[in-house]
């Protein structure tokens, strides 16, 4: 258990550093002191641990990784990796709140976006209420990990029957620092009765970092609600990325996820929503591409705590050299959660024969009168298609990133957001010339359909 | 403009053409024919660059160019296209996305500039009633639950727009009912020109009634026995090959 003592000896040393710099309410210590109880009782998990059997965490457990202090970036490489996106916007380096590369200027009123530690100063009671609710030092040893660790985060607050126009970006920038760095956020997501917001959770960083993020989110969705959530994960390639998220539904309200990964060498997801009231709806949508060696492991569970509740779930994954992917997506139907609906659906497509992915859905279902279905398929690239399209003059490279980005079409199509699809699009596909844009395609076909139809 | 020499190709170990020759000059329509097995669809195929085929010896000239020595994509930014019997379906890639980037591809090869959207999308309108095909086409994946007809109506839209120097057509007429057989016979028909030549593969003579060959050829195990005028087709349409067959192992 020396890995997990020298986690606490930092966590020991990092408190005794902020004790004359940062008061905390004595009910964060006490969390702290629980998380880091928690996480030493339990250790790091193993391939033994039926929820990590194909993610081995050693490149965590067994790294040296400092807290960064200070939130220094390059206003130009920032300027690089930041979303084109008119939106509310928070940044993060290394967890650091970066001020500077912030934008909460103007926020509508019934919106509140800011730092968990400006949350806290302000009024940390009304973060208490929340804050671990759904996710406690219980989940994993990565929640006790980051409850242990946790110094900041976005705390984002939707007043009721809010519609926030504008999309909450909230960004985590990582840097190429002399040493790795480690960071715990959290994210607090208050949606109250009938608002309506776009969230993007967004990670970038610069190419030669090397740093562990380990974040956890939650999200509470009262009565009809509307949350789309968009993950973008684009991580460094050798950054360590685990993360969770767990949605609370009220009654007739609907979560969108958009699980995007698209970078980082070892990479843990955790999406939950509980469906806790009739009419509450999730709909999970995942893309993960890995090349190289990168591990991509996506967990994902709906739990159907209500009759007449709806939950429809669609992974892909893009797997090519030696990278490795792991898709586990469960449904639990309550005992008297009659008349749910729930789907699900992975499917695959390796780019070489040394890519591996491991598929496996899990449906637990109590209740007699529901409908539910799942699937999964893995394949290749058609080789037709590909001659097909290299036979009308269009390059090799072109065609293969053409038919790979099509695999990935069903979950991009849904993607309302064009700067979130252009990104998918450039590391898919690579860089495509610029009429392959999606912003030229949809030139294109709104110039198809404004015309009048000819012919038959 | 497109010369075959002495061509000899196996598929799986088989060997399938067994020294082929064949010329086709610019502005000429030549039709091969030939009963199943012999070799029909191999030739237009190696021609395209499709895997599978060796070619163990003889020799395919383009324009003077070494067509074994291009890449796929290469013997169709030159001008030489082939119509398949069975167009694959592309699911996730729409059709109007194919025809822009085949048409781009095509003019950035030869040195021009990219066509700009609104000029572009005249143009596939044009084309595209011209096969009495519908704009929602455009917005569909390429081929995907395309009935056989709209396939090869699709396969000769992308002709009309690509105008490509040398069209192979494999099979074009197989599975169209004579209304569709009509279309793409009007199709293949406005392609004709001086400086441009076809190749059509057929079993039937059928086709033939519709667009008129300067040459057919008789193709039968693997290598060219006769060729002749359009009037050669009427005669195997009632004769058969076996003729053909018993004259050239005479």
């Amino acid at each position: 258990m020396s890995e997990v003592q020298a986690f606490i000896d930092r966590l020991e040393e990092r408190s005794a550093e902020r004790r004359d710099v940062v008061s905390e309410p004595t009910w964060i210590a006490a969390r702290r002191q629980a998380g880091a109880a928690r996480f030493a009782a339990l250790g790091f998990p193993t391939k033994r641990d039926e929820a990590w059997k194909y993610t081995d965490v050693r490149r965590i457990s067994e790294g040296d990784f400092a807290l960064a202090s200070d939130a220094d970036f390059s206003k130009a490489t920032a300027a690089t990796l930041t979303l084109p996106l008119d939106a509310i916007r928070l940044t993060f380096v290394d967890g650091v709140f970066s001020a500077e590369l912030s934008d909460l200027a103007a926020l509508p009123s019934g919106v509140g976006v800011e730092p968990l530690s400006q949350a806290l100063a302000t009024n940390h009671e009304a973060v208490g209420g929340t804050l671990g609710r759904l996710t406690g030092v219980e989940f994993s040893p990565f929640s006790a990990l980051n409850t242990a660790f946790n110094e900041e985060g976005a705390v984002i607050r939707i007043a009721a029957g809010t519609r926030v126009e504008k999309p909450i970006v909230v960004q985590f920038l990582s840097r190429a620092n002399a040493a790795p760095v480690m960071s715990h956020p959290r994210v607090l997501i208050e949606a109250r009765a009938r608002s309506q917001a776009t969230i993007i959770e967004h990670y970038s960083g610069e190419g030669e970092a090397a740093n562990f993020t380990n974040v956890v989110g939650e999200a509470l969705l009262e009565r009809g609600a509307i949350l789309t959530h968009y993950k973008l994960q684009e991580a460094p390639l050798n950054d360590l990325h685990v993360s969770s998220l767990h949605v609370d539904q009220g009654r007739d309200s609907r979560f969108v996820s958009f699980n995007i990964n698209l970078g980082g060498a070892l990479v843990r997801n955790d999406l939950i929503a509980d469906l806790n009231a009739e009419g509450a709806e999730a709909s999970y949508y995942g893309l993960f591409f890995a090349q190289g060696r990168q591990h991509v492991d996506n967990h994902t569970l709906v739990n159907h705590n209500a009759p007449h509740t709806f939950s429809d779930e669609n992974y892909k994954g893009i797997l090519g050299d030696r990278a490795r992917g792991v898709f586990n997506g469960k449904v639990i139907v309550k005992r008297d959660s009659q008349k749910i609906e729930a789907h699900q659906n992975n499917a695959n497509l390796l780019l070489s024969d040394r890519a591996e992915i491991d598929t496996k859905p899990e449906l637990e279902i109590y209740a007699d009168d529901v409908k539910c279905s799942h699937g999964a398929t893995t394949g290749q690239l058609d080789e037709e298609a590909v001659f097909a399209l290299r036979s009308r003059g269009i390059d090799e490279q072109t065609a293969r990133g053409l038919l790979t980005l099509a695999f990935a079409g069903e979950v991009m199509e849904l993607v309302g957001l064009d700067a979130v699809a252009e990104r998918v699009e450039r590391t898919v596909a690579g860089k495509l010339p610029e009429r392959f844009n999606l912003a030229g395609l949809v030139e294109l076909a709104a110039l198809s359909e404004d015309s009048p139809q000819q012919g038959e | 403009m497109l010369e075959v020499k002495d061509l000899y190709v196996t598929v799986e170990g088989k060997e399938i053409l067994r020294g082929l020759s064949l010329t086709i000059n610019a502005g000429e329509i030549h039709a091969i024919m030939g009963p199943n097995g012999a070799g029909k669809s191999t030739l237009s195929a190696v021609i395209a660059g499709k895997d599978g085929y060796e070619v163990t010896s003889g020799t395919i000239t383009f324009e003077g160019r070494d067509v074994l020595e291009m890449e796929i994509e290469e013997r169709a930014q030159a001008g030489l296209l082939l119509g398949f019997q069975y167009p694959v379906e592309i699911p996730g890639v729409k059709n109007v996305y194919l025809l822009k980037a085949a048409l781009n591809a095509q003019r950035t090869a030869r040195g021009e500039g990219e066509i700009p959207a609104p000029e572009f999308m005249k143009l596939v309108k044009e084309k595209l009633a011209f096969m009495k095909m519908d704009a929602s086409f455009l917005q569909r994946a390429v081929n995907e639950g395309f009935s056989g007809g709209e396939k090869k109506r699709n396969e000769i839209l992308q002709m009309l727009l690509l105008e490509p120097k040398l069209a192979m057509l494999d099979e074009i007429d197989s599975g169209l009912d004579i209304d569709a057989m009509k279309i793409v016979a009007d199709g293949v028909n406005s392609l004709r020109a001086a400086d441009r030549a076809i190749l059509l593969v057929t079993h039937y003579q059928r086709l033939l009634d519709y667009i008129t060959p300067d040459v057919v050829h008789v193709l039968v195990d693997g290598r060219i026995v006769k060729s002749g005028d359009k009037s050669l087709a009427l005669e195997l349409e009632s004769r058969g090959y076996e003729w053909v067959q018993e004259e050239s192992a005479a």
